[in-house]
């Protein structure tokens, strides 16, 4: 396998079900006479997991002979989860957790206040019904919002829009 | 190489995640970003600009991780740990950027670690105890976050444009996370502006208590002047900042406090190291296992 299939394959730390590629987090991979930099960006600013993603992509590089590798880790431009691929978003659902919706580029000039939870879009991924509400805007990590399905009442995790 | 827990990949002998914190591995280069200090400018006072922000950060973080198990539901006491983290996220990053700009050697653990009170450059309101100590409540901790994340969600959006690209890399990617922190603490302060005459209570309490600290967010340094074409003049984002927060209190059908603006002393306040006694008790409980065991790792 090359470099950027072996690092391509490695698992989030904390989303086990999507890879490092689907995440949107693993940026580049070169390979230049037997020398692998791989690059990444963090999710948040203060993601723990990013020390785990630093490890994780070692050992699989090792244990597929790769064993000069570096690991750079890049700030800008900033992650969004519009970088989540669309192979992603469907392991997310299977998985129970809501996909985060496309939001684009945000436009310039101030950022607008939300004095209410916007409205929802975000369908429930066990029974498939739009109507669900924001419980927390913040759950078990940075990158999820924790709601809860009025159809079937089951609370479920969302990966919000960054 | 696998790890049979979380703790061993922490500690792996891979030469640069070493720290106190675990290091952020941030001596790698930046693939996208230019290090090198932008020509004409400052490295004193860059570093100290650097500083400054990262300093903001990081103590309220401290302060809000305060709330660990004893916030008012399991919920806020998650929201508020995130909200800690992503700040502490950032002012690793710049801590990280002051000790390279500086070039004495010091990286961010040395900064936040082995600094004495003085030498701490954040503004006054992030050091007062809002709670769960006895200088207030959960309310006051939300209207100390609302004026907070709205005034740093101003400047890091101004920054973003930085003629320093890595304050502008770090500043683009925290405006995302402070438009989370400041949302929350507006619908917070309408739920407990609008819920009972006891919240209701509380939360104009609360504000009561942050609001003489709010001025002082708004005045220059010496050395945010100096830096025109990479830091941010704090009173230009004043109008902004008073925008939003009109609205949050119009809606919440509150007003802004009647009270005096806390002294500087001798026209020094928290950005020239002049500090509140709050700070050396915040400081105490932070640094001293890093400097009963210099260079222990973990």
């Amino acid at each position: 396998m090359t470099a950027r299939e072996v690092a391509e394959g490695v698992l989030d730390p904390e989303l086990p079900v999507l890879t490092l590629a689907d995440l949107g987090v693993l940026r580049e991979v070169t390979e230049t006479a037997g020398r692998v930099v791989v690059t990444i960006t963090p999710t948040y600013s203060g993601c723990p997991a990013i020390d785990q993603m630093r490890s994780d992509l070692r050992a699989s590089l090792a244990g597929a002979g790769y064993r000069d590798v570096e690991v750079r880790t890049v700030l800008a431009p900033a992650w969004t989860t519009d970088w989540i691929t669309d192979a992603g978003r469907r392991k997310l659902a299977e998985y129970g957790i809501a996909p985060p919706a496309r939001i684009g580029p945000r436009p310039a000039g101030p950022v607008p206040l939300n004095l209410t939870p916007p409205p929802s879009r975000v369908r429930c991924p066990r029974c498939g019904s739009a109507e669900t509400v924001e419980l927390s805007r913040f759950s078990a990590t940075a990158c999820r919002a924790l709601r809860r399905c009025e159809s079937c009442r089951e609370p479920f995790e969302h990966v919000k829009e960054l | 190489m696998s790890f049979d827990n979380a703790y061993d990949a922490i500690t792996e002998d891979s030469g640069d995640d070493r720290q106190w914190a675990f290091g952020t591995g941030f001596d790698d280069p930046l693939s996208g970003v230019d290090r090198a200090v932008p020509g004409e400018v400052s490295t004193s006072d860059l570093s100290v600009y650097c500083l400054m922000l990262a300093d903001d950060a990081l103590i309220l973080s401290q302060r809000l991780t305060e709330w660990c198990s004893r916030a008012p539901e399991l919920e806020e006491d998650v929201a508020l740990a995130n909200i800690a983290l992503d700040l502490l996220g950032q002012a690793r990053l710049l801590l990280a950027r002051a000790g390279e700009v500086e070039g004495a050697g010091r990286d961010e653990d040395a900064l936040a670690y082995l600094r004495d009170e003085h030498e701490f450059r954040n503004v006054r309101l992030v050091e007062i105890d809002c709670g769960p100590g006895p200088g207030g409540d959960f309310a006051t901790t939300i209207a100390r976050l609302l004026v907070f994340s709205t005034w740093r969600l101003a400047v890091l959006g101004q920054l973003a444009h930085s003629g320093d690209p890595v304050l502008a890399a770090v500043a683009a990617k925290g405006v995302k996370e402070l438009a989370y922190h400041r949302d929350h603490a507006a619908q917070w302060t309408l739920r407990l502006a609008g819920g009972t005459d006891f919240s209701r209570e509380r939360m104009v309490a609360g504000l009561a208590t942050v609001w003489p600290l709010h001025d002082e967010l708004f005045t220059p340094h010496p050395v945010e002047l100096a830096l025109p074409a990479v830091a941010v003049d704090p009173s230009t984002v004043r109008p902004e900042v008073d925008e939003v927060l009109d609205t949050v209190l119009a809606e919440a059908d509150l007003s802004r406090p009647r009270v005096s603006p806390l002294a500087m002393v001798g026209g020094r306040a928290g950005r020239d190291g002049v500090h509140t006694e709050a700070l050396g008790y915040l400081l105490a409980p932070m640094q001293h296992l890093a400097r009963a065991l210099p260079g222990a790792r973990w």
